[in-house]
């Protein structure tokens, strides 16, 4: 079977498809790509199919040597790869020859590159999934991020190539934002006005210690009348939770699958994805919309996406 | 057997692809329940396009395709299956024993909780170990069991700085609630003790220990019997 062999694993750099849903009577969530968009698209690029496993690298990339031939795409946020020493282009197939290093850089823009290989990475299922969830150690290649010496292995090709490259317009369409748009959360109506008035106006910056189980966010406080605290419930991917100090959390796909804490607002399924490639520091707004906008705008998504017509040229 | 939900259920959209069913806004082993029922029913009859199920103690939030379906039609299916809660039986409570060694480096705030108490050490573990508690749901992290049922005696704050890390296996106790940590992972509940056996198993095919609806008992045992029971 052909190899990847991990010379350096970048920052934090995990093997990941897209998650295994359906165990929350169980207390395990998804997990899964934290830009799921991205996954696809790479793996649409190599002929594989979407939700094929691929490498999440985490702000700066790692260093990888080919010793077969493979074919390869990078996709998310361009970290400025190279391929002995030859620039990569992002969002684009590229043939690499036995021997061959692969050393992807740091991030020019976003939180994360996906590497995405002809074949996929195969390693052993958890619960029908091969992606990594980091607290609980399970999945993906040993339930951990990579290091140095991992020797990962590339499936056989399932599906043909495809002929054209995506477009300009339709990456354009996929890109990430930093205004996300949301729907209501569930205790909306706990909040005063004033308080929404305060969460849809304010900029929200993404602190040090966010990551795949949730981005901490700072800037004006929400609070609200009744307290933070209320009866545990299941939390659904997005939900933006209000803490008793009232900054906003952003519950990502590593979620607790439970909790206590008033959820002002959720981020709709079309931005999850934007969600992913947030880095520290960044700065952020909420839009509201309504339910049908939510569900039109991930329509569209799907429609690009879905459609060969439409994403290649 | 018992009656239809006391209260009127009450459907709350939480995302584009998720809706929560409230089973009233309060604890009560009723609307526990009737969430178990709920979740039965949909085991056992799956509805198209739902991906995810996560019952709490009077909610039960679900998932869905938005791609395959939406609120109002999930609403109107999920009312039919309300509708049928009081022909759901449920099964006899499973009785689980869970191992444990009190105090010392398995339970390091055993002493603490007894001062706090006024008892002496015996007495906590005796009073923690002579409860039976109700699991209520899993969550949080996998396996991780919300017990119900904590003695009023032994009710007490969590603490005030959580810790970075605490062993998997570790039984505690924050506010009226006890749990056991199936994985290692930062927290603030009082630790009392430590079980050896294994509480989330992945290798497993029932990959929890404990499940939703059962009644749950620690028995105290002797370093020796811990260290016995890790090597089996």
């Amino acid at each position: 079977m052909n190899e990847i062999r991990v010379q350096s694993p970048g920052l934090l750099t995990t093997v990941q498809d897209l998650g295994r849903e359906g165990f929350g009577p169980l207390g395990v969530s998804a997990s899964g790509a934290a830009d799921p968009i991205s996954l696809r698209l790479g793996n649409l690029l190599v002929g594989n199919p979407q939700g094929a496993a691929a490498l999440e690298m985490t702000l700066l990339g790692g260093t990888f040597l080919f010793p077969q031939s493979a074919l390869i795409a990078l996709t998310g946020s361009d970290f400025g790869a190279a391929l002995d020493g030859q620039g990569v282009a992002s969002a684009t197939a590229t043939n690499v020859s036995p021997g061959q290093t692969l050393h992807v850089g740091s991030t020019r823009s976003g939180a994360r590159c996906y590497l995405c290989v002809r074949g996929g990475i195969v390693v052993k299922p958890f619960l029908g999934s091969a992606s990594t969830h980091l607290l609980t150690g399970l999945g993906g290649y040993e339930g951990r991020a990579l290091r140095k010496g991992d020797v990962l292995r590339i499936g056989p090709p399932v599906a043909p190539l495809p002929e054209n490259r995506p477009t300009a317009t339709a990456i354009e369409q996929l890109a990430p934002r930093k205004l996300l748009r949301v729907t209501p959360g569930p205790q909306n109506d706990s909040f005063p006005q004033p308080a929404l008035h305060a969460f849809y106006t304010s900029t929200y910056r993404v602190a040090e210690d966010s990551n795949r189980m949730g981005l901490r966010l700072e800037g004006h406080p929400i609070m609200r009348e009744a307290g933070g605290e209320m009866i545990t419930e299941g939390v659904s991917l997005g939900a933006i939770q209000i803490t008793v100090g009232g900054l906003p959390i952003i519950l990502f796909v590593e979620q607790q699958t439970t909790g206590g804490y008033a959820k002002i607002a959720n981020v709709i399924s079309a931005d999850l994805h934007s969600v992913g490639q947030l880095r520290p520091r960044d700065e952020i707004r909420f839009e509201p919309v309504d339910w049908e906008t939510a569900r039109s705008l991930l329509l569209a998504q799907e429609k690009l996406l879905g459609s060969e017509d439409t994403l290649f040229k | 057997m018992s009656a239809a939900p006391a209260e009127p259920v009450q459907f709350k959209r939480a995302s584009d692809r998720s809706l929560l069913i409230y089973f009233g806004h309060k604890i009560t082993r009723q609307a526990h329940e009737d969430v178990r029922r709920l979740l039965c029913l949909l085991e056992l009859e799956p509805i198209p396009g739902v991906r995810n199920l996560h019952p709490a103690y009077c909610s039960l939030l679900v998932t869905f395709d938005p791609l395959q379906s939406h609120h109002d039609r999930l609403e109107k299916i999920l009312l039919q299956y309300i509708g049928r809660l009081d022909k759901v039986a449920l099964p006899e409570p499973r009785e689980v024993e869970i191992p444990v060694c009190y105090g010392g480096d398995y339970g390091p705030d055993l002493i603490d909780v007894s001062s706090l108490h006024g008892m002496t050490p015996e007495q906590v573990i005796a009073l923690h170990s002579s409860s039976s508690y109700l699991v209520y749901f899993l969550g949080f992290v996998p396996g991780f069991a919300y017990l119900g049922g904590l003695p009023e005696a032994l009710v007490t704050p969590r603490l005030a700085t959580p810790r970075r890390k605490v062993p998997f296996g570790s039984v505690g106790i924050a506010g009226n609630q006890t749990g056991v940590y199936p994985v290692s992972t930062p927290g603030g509940w009082r630790l009392l003790g430590r079980t050896p056996i294994s509480i989330f198993r992945p290798e497993r095919k029932d990959l929890s220990l404990l499940a939703i609806g059962d009644s749950v008992r620690f028995a105290p045992i002797s370093p020796t019997q811990f260290a016995a029971l890790e090597r089996a």
